[in-house]
């Protein structure tokens, strides 16, 4: 499948195969309030994303891994260090939808087609061709406190799929959810990612979740949020969250993030 | 290494999760179902009607008990009969128009003063501490102590008027437009920034259609305070330049000492002032709250 988004040149996204990198941060730093008045959120993260790659990143409550998505968002910026998004403002998905309930599904994602410059003509087809995307045809009316926790993420994710960035940001999108519905969204994630080549950096606490999602785990200290250990993941895709190749590397990543937590007892 | 235990292994392969997903939607979707319109009658219609049965009955019982004499507590029937009399001489609705028409064109030109203000003390901090605190205060007093400064500057007339229901009104609906932007959850706002709704196009997407709620309060608070403020201009100022509202007319019948007039006009106030809230606002707001999922039924 094609990108079926027609959005103006200069929109996010664009060039995003040619370049080596969809995220880079290099020596991230990142310190609430005065400089040295308080303990540094994030010490010195370098982290390369490649275009189309799928990313998770892992740790305990503390390690600043949401800090983080928000700064590569832009959500806020870094006390120093630079980061990158050569496509431009990533879209960004949250534990709760934050969908607005006085707008429809549908409306939702016209208004976020809308600020992405989309022209008015385009925007109702390609709304209900984001809402078939994510198996929710025919919701197009439905209000957001119609649907179950399961569907208003899927809403959410089509309509962070209508900004047009090619680089998907996800803070802990199912930790929410039941875990059969989790399950059935990670089969959707997993596909959608493939069929629009998107590059997904997805932040999580749940180890299992992290492996049967990424290609690459990154694993974060806590307390200064560091980079502490990284692992591939070749198993092939799709994966299940209950199935052995994600059990073994799940029990091996369980003992790293153990460690890393130990380290915090006061002696 | 045992059969039983190589069976429990699961392996990577695909599983149709589409159609555990449909399953999963079709379980959890919510048919939102409407109230049956005797359901309504019931249980919303019928107790208040009782109510005021009740008070014409007991009003009736005093009466009849001849707790006082007929001058200071005519019968409704009395009461009853002072409406037919307007109703003949073809005055009743030119008073009340006088006073709606009034009210109504003060409220929206207090809504027209009051939104840029609230929007302005809920977004720019200075103005917020400097502004805040007066509007607060304005909205605790009474706006009929504005009516002797509003008669001096302005003269007995219609400008007096709108001056006092401004002064009542503008406060309120401020007042709500800053808590509905304050009651705005900070999750919208950032979702809103990373969807590029920044500034103005914030504003309009983002922040006023979710501060919607608290507004639409405002306004029907707003409204309250315009129509009391009215009322009680009506009465203190007197000249031939405003005609006959409904505060004068209740002001006209207690000179002629007719009590009966004096109680229509108490009722005719009050009717008016419920009927615009009901067949207004409330309509407007239920609407609003309940395409949010916000109105709960309580049953």
């Amino acid at each position: 499948m094609t990108t079926a988004l027609t959005t103006s040149p200069d929109a996010p996204g664009v060039g995003r195969a040619d370049g080596e990198y969809a995220v880079r941060l290099s020596h991230v730093h990142k310190t609430f309030g005065r400089p040295g008045s308080s303990a540094p959120v994030l010490e010195d993260i370098n982290l390369t994303v490649a275009p189309g790659e799928f990313t998770t990143l892992l740790g305990a409550s503390g390690c600043g891994k949401s800090t983080l998505l928000n700064l590569v968002a832009g959500l806020d910026q870094p006390t120093s260090g630079t980061i990158e998004v050569p496509g431009g403002r990533p879209a960004l998905m949250f534990q709760d939808h934050a969908l607005f309930p006085w707008l429809t599904a549908g409306k939702n994602i016209e208004l976020a087609l809308r600020l992405a410059g989309v022209g008015k003509a385009e925007r109702e087809t390609e709304a209900e061709r984001l809402l078939e995307l994510v198996r929710l045809g025919g919701s197009y009316k439905k209000r957001v406190h119609e649907l179950s926790g399961g569907m208003r993420q899927r809403v959410a994710l089509a309509r962070s799929l209508a900004q047009g960035s090619n680089v998907l940001l996800m803070d802990e999108p199912f930790a929410a959810l039941d875990a059969i519905t989790r399950d059935v969204l990670h089969d959707e994630i997993t596909r959608i990612w493939a069929e629009r080549k998107l590059t997904v950096l997805f932040v999580t606490h749940n180890v299992r979740e992290a492996v049967r999602l990424a290609q690459r785990v990154v694993l974060l200290s806590s307390r200064p949020g560091r980079i502490a250990r990284e692992w591939r993941i070749d198993l092939p895709q799709p994966r299940r969250i209950e199935s052995a190749g994600v059990a073994d590397l799940s029990v091996e990543i369980t003992e790293e993030l153990r460690g890393e937590i130990r380290r915090h007892v006061q002696h | 290494m045992s059969s039983t235990d190589t069976a429990a292994r699961v392996q990577d392969q695909p599983v149709d999760s589409a159609s555990v997903e449909a399953g999963l939607d079709a379980l959890e979707t919510v048919h939102a179902q409407r109230t049956p319109a005797s359901v309504i009658l019931r249980q919303k219609v019928l107790p208040p009607v009782l109510g005021i049965v009740l008070v014409l009955a007991l009003w009736q019982l005093a009466y009849s008990l001849e707790l006082t004499t007929p001058d200071k507590l005519p019968s409704p029937a009395d009461v009853w009969h002072s409406l037919t009399d307007l109703w003949y001489a073809g005055t009743l609705f030119s008073i009340i128009w006088t006073s709606v028409w009034r009210g109504l064109s003060g409220f929206a030109l207090a809504v027209v003063i009051g939104t840029p203000i609230g929007l302005l003390v809920s977004q720019v901090k200075p103005v917020r501490a400097a502004v805040g605190p007066v509007l607060s205060g304005l909205q605790a007093l009474p706006s009929v102590a504005w009516v002797p400064a509003g008669v001096i500057w302005l003269g007995i007339n219609n400008s007096a008027m709108y001056a006092v229901i401004l002064l009542g009104a503008v406060p309120s609906i401020a007042n709500g437009l800053i808590a509905g932007v304050d009651q705005v959850p900070p999750l919208f706002l950032r979702a809103g920034k990373t969807l590029g709704a920044t500034g103005l196009r914030g504003a309009r997407h983002i922040l006023l259609p979710a501060a919607l709620p608290g507004y639409l309060a405002g306004l029907k608070q707003g409204w309250a305070f315009s129509w009391r403020s009215l009322m009680a201009a009506e009465l203190i100022a007197a000249s031939p330049d405003l005609g006959v509202g409904l505060g004068r007319y209740l002001e006209n019948q207690r000179e002629f000492s007719d009590m009966s007039g004096v109680l229509l006009g108490i009722i005719l106030i009050l009717f008016v002032g419920v009927a615009i809230d009901l067949l207004v606002f409330s309509p407007i707001e239920r609407r609003v709250l309940r395409s949010r999922g916000l109105l709960v039924t309580s049953r």
